[in-house]
């Protein structure tokens, strides 16, 4: 068998990891890429701002939707966004449960970046809606009016499954941070950095048996969170798949869209990863190795992925429906017909590379195909919200949606703000964390001893 | 009662096992008022430290099933008591509908419990304590390990104690001011 490489440097002492990680949030020179890459991202958030005070004067007519697709960009960059997050919690809980030492230096950003995408996500339904002011009548609360949402709709599910979820993954983040919180206060220095750590990480002092409990309840949370996030994502796919509109109305969704959401999400921690180490030069941390399996991961959900479109095209021929029969025939050489097949070359053609060591190990070419898939995933909800919405069962009521600038504005708004979102992250705290690191290193020495 | 002057005598380490090493014969010597500091979590440490009931999975089970009750119990008292609705003869207690909601109740409750339970078992948040009175201290967040016996200790004595401790092979050994 070939021995593994090892997951860090056995070079590397407690105090050397804390050192080196701590110093990217620590060191006082802000480096010149950062300044620009916020700049940057922080002008697409004014995109987005402008997006939607815009909105919010004029309403959902700014953009392209219509009846029949009254679903267009929103939904789809909901679940864009919402599938991208799903990654972070796999890594952070399932991988945790499966005892994957790898997971330990790219948790706490794959968990930053899960809780980044479920903050864009949630702006999607809420400007949907029509009157935002009114959002918080999703929530059941005791209101004058004596009502209560309907708490049979999967619409409503989601409001649940998503604040559910918002809310965990900012817990199961906040909890890893805390030993690292109080590493950075007894390391940092000047006078208001060490309080705001300091009061941040609440006291921590690391006692035996505070680690216990910790430890507990860290275990406890991502075994919670585990069945959280994919029930998550079915709910979601349920949005459509209880619907009967032809194309959504299928039992293939839920498991579908769980493993198009994870591969979505790998795809993006590695499209993070991949400059975030060569610009911070964490190639010790995030070595070949983790880079090897996230593509690993990617290949076998993009495999899953690709059995879906399969399966999905099978039961369309095999039920015997018309409706469901021109559905697909519609998606493959109507009106949409270049979004359908960029979608099956990026999601099933391109990441076919992957069966290749040589492309997996390959940050360039790695960091192109993670972007690649990200298109595709993007597309495939693109396809699914609006094929099968723009032509359904009443051909006088069919239509076309194209998107406005609006539309596009708010889209790339969002991605400014889960990049703005992710400098600041990255500047004032340790983007891996570092007790685990720590622990690693002594799990490594005894295995070497 | 020794308490008034001193919080108690704190050795450091350098490694993990002399740590254990450490905590397990002052266990043996009969300390119990005692606690280790690690910048890490150590296994079987807190065994060492005597036993100890965790009391945090009860209160995580008791939180899910209390999310799950007021969950499903919410969207029950809508549809059957307090708005009941008719849609086609259906039944008010339509409970497969019920079930997601129900589902993410028990999620969100249980993890609400494990986070504040850890955090109220543990005592924090707690901006003070004794033990940061010591400089070399703030090693216990990178690479330093510490064990602290406490002046409550019956068993304390300011110099039988500290001679034990410097017999354990310590990087040094610290008074700790009081409160």
């Amino acid at each position: 068998m070939q021995a593994h490489p090892p997951l860090i440097d056995p070079k590397q002492t407690y105090a050397s990891v804390t050192d080196k990680i701590s110093s990217m949030v620590l060191t006082r020179r802000t480096p010149l890429y950062w300044i620009l890459g916020l700049a940057l991202s922080f002008s697409l958030v004014l995109v987005l701002t402008v997006c939607v005070t815009y909105l919010f004067i004029k309403g959902v007519g700014i953009w392209g939707i219509n009846i029949p697709i009254a679903w267009g960009f929103a939904i789809t960059n909901f679940v864009w966004w919402i599938g991208i997050g799903h990654a972070g919690t796999l890594i952070s809980a399932i991988l945790l449960l499966l005892h994957q030492k790898w997971r330990t230096s790219i948790n706490r950003f794959a968990e930053a970046m899960t809780l980044f995408a479920v903050s864009c996500a949630g702006i999607f339904p809420l400007i949907h809606v029509g009157r935002p002011w009114l959002a918080y009548w999703l929530f059941p609360y005791p209101n004058t009016m004596a009502l209560w949402p309907q708490f049979r709709s999967p619409l409503l599910w989601d409001v649940f499954a998503v604040s559910t979820y918002a809310t965990v993954s900012a817990l199961f983040w906040y909890v890893g941070l805390i030993p690292d919180l109080a590493t950075l206060r007894d390391r940092a220095e000047g006078k208001v950095a060490p309080v705001i750590y300091g009061m941040l990480a609440m006291g921590w002092r690391g006692s035996a048996r505070h680690w216990h409990r910790y430890e507990t309840a860290y275990t406890l949370l991502a075994g919670l969170a585990a069945p959280l996030v994919v029930s998550v994502h079915t709910i979601v796919s349920w949005d459509f798949a209880v619907s009967l509109v032809p194309g959504w109305h299928t039992t293939i969704f839920p498991p579908y869209f769980v493993a198009g959401a994870v591969y979505s999400g790998f795809a993006m921690v590695l499209t993070l990863a991949i400059p975030l180490r060569k610009f911070y030069g964490l190639e010790g941390y995030i070595t070949d190795k983790h880079i090897d399996n996230m593509a690993k991961v990617m290949l076998a959900t993009g495999l899953i992925v690709a059995y879906g479109y399969l399966i999905e095209m099978f039961v369309n021929w095999y039920n015997g429906n018309v409706f469901e029969h021109y559905m697909l025939l519609n998606r493959m050489t109507g009106p949409y017909w270049p979004a359908y097949w960029a979608l099956i070359t990026c999601n099933v053609i391109i990441p076919q590379l992957l069966w290749f060591r040589r492309f997996r190990t390959h940050p360039g070419v790695l960091f192109i195909i993670s972007i690649i898939i990200n298109i595709g995933m993007w597309l495939e909800r693109f396809i699914i919200v609006v094929t099968s919405l723009h032509r359904d069962y009443l051909p006088s009521s069919w239509g076309m949606y194209i998107p406005t600038r609006w539309d596009l504005g708010t889209f790339f708004g969002t991605i400014g703000l889960f990049l703005t979102l992710l400098f600041l992250f990255i500047r004032f705290l340790p983007v891996i964390s570092i007790f685990e690191t720590r622990e690693l290193l002594s799990e490594e020495k005894d295995a070497n001893t | 009662m020794t308490a008034a002057t001193t919080y108690g005598l704190m050795a450091e380490f350098d490694s993990p096992e002399a740590l254990l090493a450490a905590t397990r014969s002052a266990y043996a010597e009969g300390f119990r008022r005692m606690d280790a500091y690690s910048p890490f979590a150590i296994e079987g440490l807190d065994d060492a430290l005597g036993p100890h009931r965790n009391w945090l999975p009860l209160l995580v089970l008791l939180g899910g099933i209390g999310g799950g009750l007021t969950g499903f119990g919410m969207q029950w008292f809508a549809n059957v008591v307090h708005y009941p609705l008719n849609i086609g003869g259906r039944p008010f207690n339509s409970w497969p509908s019920f079930i997601p909601i129900t589902f993410e109740m028990t999620i969100l409750a249980a993890a609400g419990v494990a986070v504040l339970g850890m955090l109220a078992l543990n005592g924090l948040p707690m901006p003070y304590h004794p033990v940061f009175s010591v400089p070399r201290f703030e090693l216990a967040s990178r690479q330093g390990f510490f064990l602290c016996i406490e002046a409550e200790d019956p068993k304390f004595d300011l110099q039988k104690t500290r001679s034990l401790l410097e017999a354990l092979k310590p990087v040094g050994v610290y008074e700790v001011a009081p409160w």
